[in-house]
């Protein structure tokens, strides 16, 4: 049976829908932010493991330029070593009908009679080739998706010199190239192709036979990736080893992971904003919502029931709105975690789809908009509870009111009435006001903290690809060449400026530190690639020292000053300790820079480079290209237009989903705590209202009377909420500092139009719903009853 | 229609859904009241007599019947012209003030004059109610009967053709509420306001020139008292 109790409870909830519903709303979203991106990065982290162990993905990578194979048993003897496996790869040209830049093909060798120890592939479509056949290869499902690539489309690709047509039978994924990317942190599929084929005919192409240059390793549980990696350097030193490298500094692991890393920050740092910004909003709602009930509460006591009645009674109220934001938040955070999760999952890759809410996210969630509604409701009745029944019963003292500071100073009358009263009402309960003001600027904040991320990727996009970058194509050389070559190169057509550099794979120590990376040589007036940071600030490396990234930096615990030792793991694999000269805030990356002419000495190489840029005329683009095709020595040609391409289709728009559904959340808080700030007050000064109608204030003055407070309030806290959203941004960024990529904290004015004009917005809807009631006051009551 | 009449009212009936139950608040009441005549209304709770003072302040509309005060149909205008109308020709006296608890004295009764045409200056319509040493003080500086002077000063400074209280001593001690008398006695008498009051307080009716007592959304009986007293007179 349900009590009176009870039933006023659900009258009450119901007379209250909207502001009930607008609540758990705010509830709802702070909860589903916080469940989604927790989810997401919880699953992705599964799936990345889940995908690593069933395609037994390798531990240690390592390269080398050609080492017998006889070295593999030692290889496998190694310490630490469960399973070694051999291979051979290689880069070639890659063409296809209608395409004009040219595109590489990672040709790798397979045998296809025996499936594969390590790095197992997934045969999304098509079939396997048939053992032995030498012209049918499997080609990487994010190549065979970006390009259109048919079953049975012959792929055209040089090899040693010679053009060999080659039938794709069959897509496949896998996990070492789960990004595929030519060196870049920017994810390269339409450009760049893996392709399985018969070991033994490319091991025959390439004059490998008997011969392998590249190595797997999985190793025992608890053995130490780096020590295997030393040993096996050890090892492929002499057969041009170009160092090992575990997981961590494996390519496509890396920027996987960066993105994983990215969800986890997006995943904690914001949604814990968002519940708790939620969580203030429901604290502070139903600390109002018991207070203005203080008449029936006085009510309630006089008619006997004691305390611990009322106070379960309300909690019981606030238990219902925050059950409905909690399951709607649920609800939600479902939904938009699986949405992220397929989002990611097509973008990876993985070859299962798998979402799951862990038990503590949900829970966690819950506990602390329970925790949050339970504080509010129970500190608002520690003050009702005192209320003696009497009180209920006798006329109303008027509230005590003071004149305006600024009235108390001797400054003459400067407002109408009206505006005093405003004013006065917001003098009179500053503390009241300040929270208001910190709920809609808590709105603000989280709107351009959900916001700001599409700002940096434009900001990081200019600057990478029109002031860093400026070039429109680069070449890689397969082996350095005298710098003449690239001279000759401003020969061809279209080819405005030519700019050479070099880059040589180094191991980077200092102490006990190590970082793999490559050592740029940049020319003294280079003009296409530059160093700069997100400021725009140009940093150039000086004579005899060595510039590094920031971040690198600060890995290898080295200041300018500092010494670095540099092991080349190129040609003569000089090793060399070198001063750090100073460091940069690229965006991007984790560099070691120095001038070209101190690298070539360095190198002991004489005048020579492996990379060139170009700035080309558009027009001529396509011929350029095509000469550079038939180019032997051009390895590897990046139009870099095309890059920018694939990293806008794919992470902006990650960034853009996430961003909108983030602010469709913030909004919702934000209209939660203007309306429900609105109807509070409006509950409060109803009577007052009223009175002022029957006196013969038109609706237009009422609303503007209970409204001014609010949006003196609003406009007080949109500025404050710019700061407060630049700081939060800041603040996420600073949790989000990541090794290869450092998000900027740029901030368009449009970011902040955006923010104030949906704060604003949302108080204005608000103030029209709340109007509709001012317009229904029942003017007749007011002359009977008492506040 | 008598020309003359602030008010006048024809077959005034108001009757609205409470629930299931039909209420028969007004069944049929005609009414011209004077320039300047003191009117009492007296009668049980459910008579009828808020909700023809309701009417005759513009605050709700009749069911059917005609009520004009002087050229304005009172009957069919809209909620805006309501509005103005109070606004610019009724002074309301509540039984709980309705004060601004954020105002002074002097605003609360700025807030109204500043919104009509000619009102007259706080200061002397709060003299006028023997407040002008209180002009600056809020309402919870300032006892039960002197809120309530303050709130007639308000209804008065807007200059009204008529003054409607609906139990104006209803929330006052004896004490204070004669001393509110007085002023709307006074008011009355001094300014040719006409006034319109309701109350359960049969004594008060000694000071009325004219008593209307409404039972079952009629009135039962209209009463000129021999002599119309003065507030100082009449003891309950």
């Amino acid at each position: 049976m349900v009590s009176a109790l009870d039933r006023k409870l659900l009258r009450d909830l119901w007379s209250l829908k909207t502001q009930v519903l607008s609540i758990a709303l705010v509830i709802a979203s702070g909860i589903a932010g916080f469940i989604g991106c927790f989810s997401t990065y919880e699953s992705l982290r599964w799936s990345r493991e889940n995908y690593y162990d069933s395609a037994r993905f390798a531990h240690v990578f390592a390269y080398a330029k050609r080492a017998p194979q006889s070295l593999a048993a030692r290889i496998g003897e190694l310490p630490g070593v469960a399973e070694a496996e051999t291979r051979v790869v290689r880069d070639a040209q890659l063409s296809l009908p209608g395409v004009t830049p040219p595109m590489i093909a990672r040709l790798i060798g397979l045998d296809f009679a025996r499936p594969a120890g390590m790095n197992r592939l997934t045969l999304t479509r098509g079939r396997w080739p048939a053992p032995g056949a030498a012209h049918e290869v499997l080609v990487n499902q994010r190549f065979v998706e970006a390009r259109g690539l048919r079953l049975g489309e012959r792929l055209q690709v040089l090899i040693n010199g010679k053009l060999e047509s080659l039938a794709f039978v069959g897509a496949v994924l896998t996990p070492e190239y789960i990004y595929p990317t030519r060196g870049g942190a920017l994810p390269d599929d339409e450009w760049f192709a893996i392709v399985w084929m018969d070991s033994q005919a490319l091991a025959a192409a390439f004059n490998m036979e008997g011969a392998f240059n590249s190595v797997l390793l999985r190793l025992q549980h608890g053995a130490s990736p780096e020590r295997t990696a030393e040993a096996l350097d050890g090892l492929l030193a002499a057969y041009g080893g170009l160092g090992a490298a575990g997981r961590a500094d494996q390519a496509s692991d890396r920027i996987l992971t960066q993105e994983i890393n990215q969800q986890r920050v997006f995943g904690t740092v914001l949604p814990a904003v968002f519940l708790f910004v939620a969580a203030f909003i429901l604290n502070v709602v139903l600390h109002r919502q018991v207070n203005a009930q203080r008449a029936e509460i006085a009510a309630l006591k006089a008619l006997g029931y004691d305390d611990r009645w009322i106070a379960v009674h309300y909690l019981k109220f606030a238990s219902v709105i925050v059950l409905l934001g909690v399951v709607l938040g649920i609800a939600f955070g479902h939904w938009f975690g699986t949405a992220m999760t397929r989002l990611y999952t097509n973008l990876f890759h993985f070859p299962d789809f798998h979402f799951f809410m862990p038990a503590w996210v949900v829970l966690g969630g819950a506990a602390l908009a329970v925790a949050a509604a339970f504080g509010g409701a129970l500190a608002a009745l520690g003050g009702v509870v005192r209320l003696k029944p009497a009180e209920a019963l006798r006329p109303p003292a008027p509230a005590e009111f003071r004149p305006l500071l600024v009235e108390r100073l001797g400054v003459p009358q400067l407002l109408t009435p009206s505006q005093r009263m405003v004013m006065r009402s917001l003098e009179r309960k500053p503390l009241r006001a300040l929270v208001t003001v910190a709920g809609i600027l808590a709105s603000v904040a989280i709107l351009i903290a959900g916001t700001f991320w599409a700002d940096g990727l434009e900001w990081f996009i200019d600057v990478q690809f029109n002031k860093v970058q400026r070039a429109n194509v680069t070449i890689a050389f397969a082996e350095p060449v005298p710098a003449d070559v690239a001279r000759e190169l401003g020969r061809l057509p279209g080819v405005l400026q030519v700019e050479a550099t070099r880059a040589i794979p180094v191991r980077l120590r200092v102490g006990t530190r190590t970082y793999r990376t490559a050592l740029s040589g940049v020319a003294d007036d280079a003009r296409l690639g530059r160093i700069l940071d997100a400021k725009l600030v140009e940093t150039r490396p000086v004579p005899g020292g060595v510039l590094l990234t920031r971040r690198l930096a600060r890995r290898l615990d080295v200041s300018p000053g500092g010494r670095v030792q540099v092991d080349l793991l190129e040609g003569r694999r000089v090793k060399a300790e070198l001063v750090v000269a100073g460091t940069a805030d690229e965006m991007v990356g984790m560099n070691a820079w120095m001038r070209l002419e101190d690298l070539n000495r360095l190198a002991r190489d004489g005048d020579v480079v492996s990379a060139a840029s170009l700035l080309v005329d558009r027009a001529d683009e396509p011929a350029l290209l095509a000469r550079l095709k038939e180019s032997p020595a051009a390895a590897n040609v990046i139009v870099m237009r095309s890059l920018l391409k694939t990293f806008r289709d794919t992470s902006a728009y990650n960034i853009l989903f996430f961003t909108t559904v983030l602010s469709l959340f913030a909004a919702t808080i934000a209209a939660g705590v203007v309306y429900n700030n609105a109807r509070i007050q409006l509950g409060e000064r109803a009577w007052e209202l009223a009175s002022l109608r029957v006196l013969g204030f038109t609706r237009g003055e009422v609303s503007l009377l209970l409204l001014g407070e609010l949006a003196l309030e609003i406009a007080a806290a949109i500025p404050l909420g710019f700061l407060a959203g630049y700081w939060l941004s800041a603040l996420i960024l600073v949790f989000m500092e990541q090794e290869v990529f450092q998000f900027p904290l740029i901030l368009f004015r449009s970011t902040y139009l955006y923010a104030g004009v949906m704060i604003a917005a949302a108080g204005v809807l608000s103030a029209l719903i709340v109007r509709n009631r001012i317009d229904r006051l029942d003017l007749v009551a007011v002359l009977k009853t008492r506040e | 229609m008598n020309a003359a009449s602030v008010f006048t009212a024809r077959g005034l009936t108001k009757s609205y859904r409470m629930g299931e139950t039909t209420v028969h608040a007004l069944r049929g009441v005609d009414l011209d009241i004077d320039p300047g005549e003191f009117i009492v209304l007296l009668g049980p709770s459910g008579s009828g007599k808020s909700t023809l003072l309701n009417i005759l302040g513009g605050l709700d509309t009749p069911s059917s019947g005609a009520v004009h005060f002087l050229e304005h149909d009172l009957g069919h205008a809209d909620e805006a012209e309501l509005t103005r109308y109070r606004r610019e020709h009724v002074g309301f006296v509540f039984q709980f003030y309705n004060l601004i608890a954020a105002l002074t004295a002097r605003e609360n009764v700025a807030l109204v004059t500043d919104i009509v045409p000619a009102g007259m200056p706080p200061a002397e319509a709060l003299a006028w109610v023997g407040l002008a040493e209180r002009l600056d003080h809020f309402p919870s500086q300032l006892s039960g009967g002197e809120q309530q002077r303050v709130a007639i000063a308000r209804a008065i400074a807007k200059k009204p053709q008529v003054l409607l209280c609906d139990e104006p001593t209803g929330a006052l001690d004896y004490e204070t509420g004669k001393l509110v008398l007085e002023v709307i006695a006074r008011i009355n008498a001094e300014l040719g306001t006409t006034a319109v009051v309701i109350t359960h307080n049969a004594a008060i009716a000694g000071m009325a020139d004219r008593v209307l007592k409404l039972g079952d959304g009629r009135i039962v009986a209209a009463e000129k008292p021999p002599r119309k007293l003065a507030p100082s007179e009449i003891r309950w």
